[in-house]
């Protein structure tokens, strides 16, 4: 072979295994050795497993995008931590799946949002956030207050995540029906906030 | 890290570095079997490929990256457990409890075993704390006349306390309190404004549908706005009034509550769910559970210190 180099340019699915292999060698020095690290593997001290109702209102936090305008993620910097609270430390998310760090700040980090506003805020805000924040440009989501849980699903959820490894009852699971019907998606995700950001105590 | 790792990453690393070297020098060599400068066979519309050397100014940024990254790899924490010649660290990310941060976050400090966080902390620390517990040895009511201390004390309010009170401390329809017109549910006193943003508040009116019924509801209703002046049905009250002997128990023969256990005064027309016939009668019915969360290890004891002499000197 006169030019090894025509042979590569010559034949896509060589160049895109090459590729592959090179872009490899990132990943494999910055993301596979942390998953073995004790930092993000070893639970902080006050971490317990979502309730039921956290679950599913984590899921309707994912639905409505919430996400998108919110990052959990409060970074060592004293400007954050002034406001938000202590920093986050990887052991608070080791059984987040997904996370939801995100990385978008259009309104406050919601990191240790839990315990911060009474669930009757929280309730009043959702609906329409300017009837306490007149400043706030986030948008109502009044049909929370509306939407009935049936739970059909939520045990499978706890299950799945038990498979995961998350520390589920048998209890847990048999009951997570029954912990959600007749809830409005309200209570869901209201209980879900408060929740956050208070494991670490 | 262990030392798997640790060797794991730097071969990948330093690795990927000698590999790029060795891939820009291969292709700095004339591997076609086409001389410099003739051309390669490739014609499109008139242009044709010439096999030219890579231009010497790409080549040159491209050996300067290779240098620059090797020179940051020994200056900074980037090849496992190697901490670098600079000693950079975030913050201390391994804790498992708050107590344990702030006792290393303290220790570090102590030892000036400093990391970027610790580093802000330790400034802000020297800065602001002697500013703050002399403000705290200041009482409240004092400290409220001090201009300076109220303008620590608003920013803080507002980005706290806005939310629920609003900006400028009037409060919110549906039992977010007023702050500025003097009329306190746990007391006004600076000392009880500050236990009050320390420990948190929880209020628990209970709903009274079931034992005394629509009828009953709307007597203790009419008297209840009587109460505080308003017109109201004189049959009607007069039956409430009988009934109100419950509501005593809370609020005081006279409706004029009680700050012990903050139940609000009846008789100023001021409300804190609104004081329509209907809001008073949803109140009566399902009852309030007004929620104040505590905001000692949000804001800690000297800063609350400061807030308590803000929101004291809102209603002065």
């Amino acid at each position: 072979m006169k030019n090894p180099h025509e042979l590569i340019e010559k034949n896509v699915g060589l160049l895109t295994i090459l590729v592959l292999i090179a872009i490899s060698f990132g990943a494999m020095a910055q993301i596979l050795p942390l998953m073995f690290q004790q930092q993000v593997l070893e639970p902080v001290k006050g971490l317990r497993p979502y309730t039921a109702l956290e679950m599913e209102g984590r899921d309707i936090y994912i639905r409505e995008g919430c996400v998108g305008c919110h990052s959990q993620m409060i970074r060592p910097f004293r400007s954050e931590t002034e406001r938000y609270g202590h920093y986050s430390v990887a052991g608070e998310s080791v059984w987040e799946r997904p996370f939801l760090w995100g990385s978008k700040r259009t309104g406050p980090d919601l990191a240790r949002v839990g315990e911060r506003y009474s669930d009757e805020w929280h309730r009043v805000h959702l609906i329409n956030p300017r009837n306490v924040v007149p400043e706030s440009n986030m948008p109502g989501y009044p049909w929370l207050a509306e939407n009935i849980l049936t739970g059909k699903h939520t045990a499978r959820k706890l299950e799945v995540n038990k498979m995961l490894g998350v520390p589920y009852t048998e209890e847990d699971i048999a009951g997570a029906k029954a912990a959600v019907e007749g809830k409005t998606e309200m209570e869901a995700l209201i209980a879900y906030l408060q929740s956050l950001g208070t494991h670490l105590q | 890290m262990t030392m798997f790792w640790t060797i794991w990453i730097s071969v990948i690393s330093l690795g990927t570095i000698v590999g790029c070297w060795a891939l820009l020098a291969w292709t700095l060599s004339n591997n076609t079997g086409v001389a410099e400068g003739e051309e390669m066979g490739h014609e499109f519309d008139g242009i044709t490929e010439i096999n030219n050397q890579l231009p010497k100014w790409w080549t040159n940024m491209f050996y300067l990256t290779m240098i620059w990254g090797v020179l940051y790899l020994i200056a900074y924490p980037g090849l496992g457990a190697y901490k670098g010649l600079l000693g950079w660290e975030s913050s201390n990310q391994g804790i498992l409890t708050l107590a344990q941060s702030q006792e290393e976050l303290l220790l570090d400090i102590a030892e000036d075993n400093l990391n970027e966080y610790a580093i802000t902390i330790k400034r802000a620390q020297e800065r602001f704390d002697p500013i703050f517990e002399e403000y705290a040895r200041t009482p409240v009511e004092e400290l409220s006349l001090n201009e300076e201390a109220i303008q620590v004390g608003k920013r803080l309010f507002l980005q706290n306390c806005a939310q629920c009170h609003g900006s400028d401390g009037a409060g919110q329809r549906g039992g977010f309190p007023n702050l500025r017109d003097n009329d306190w549910l746990y007391g006004g006193s600076g000392d009880k404004i500050k236990e009050t943003l320390i420990l948190g508040r929880k209020g628990a009116m209970p709903g009274w549908l079931a034992p005394f019924g629509e009828q009953g509801i709307k007597e203790i209703v009419a008297y209840t706005l009587s109460l505080s002046g308003r017109v109201v049905d004189q049959g009607l009250a007069t039956a409430g009034k009988a009934r109100f002997i419950t509501c005593a128990a809370c609020h005081g023969m006279d409706g004029k509550g009680n700050q012990m256990i903050g139940s609000p005064n009846l008789t100023d027309n001021i409300w804190l769910y609104g004081g329509s016939e209907r809001a008073v009668t949803e109140t009566l019915n399902y009852g309030r559970n007004g929620v104040m969360p505590a905001f000692d290890k949000t804001l800690g004891e000297n800063k609350i210190h400061v807030v308590s002499a803000y929101v004291y000197s809102l209603s002065k």
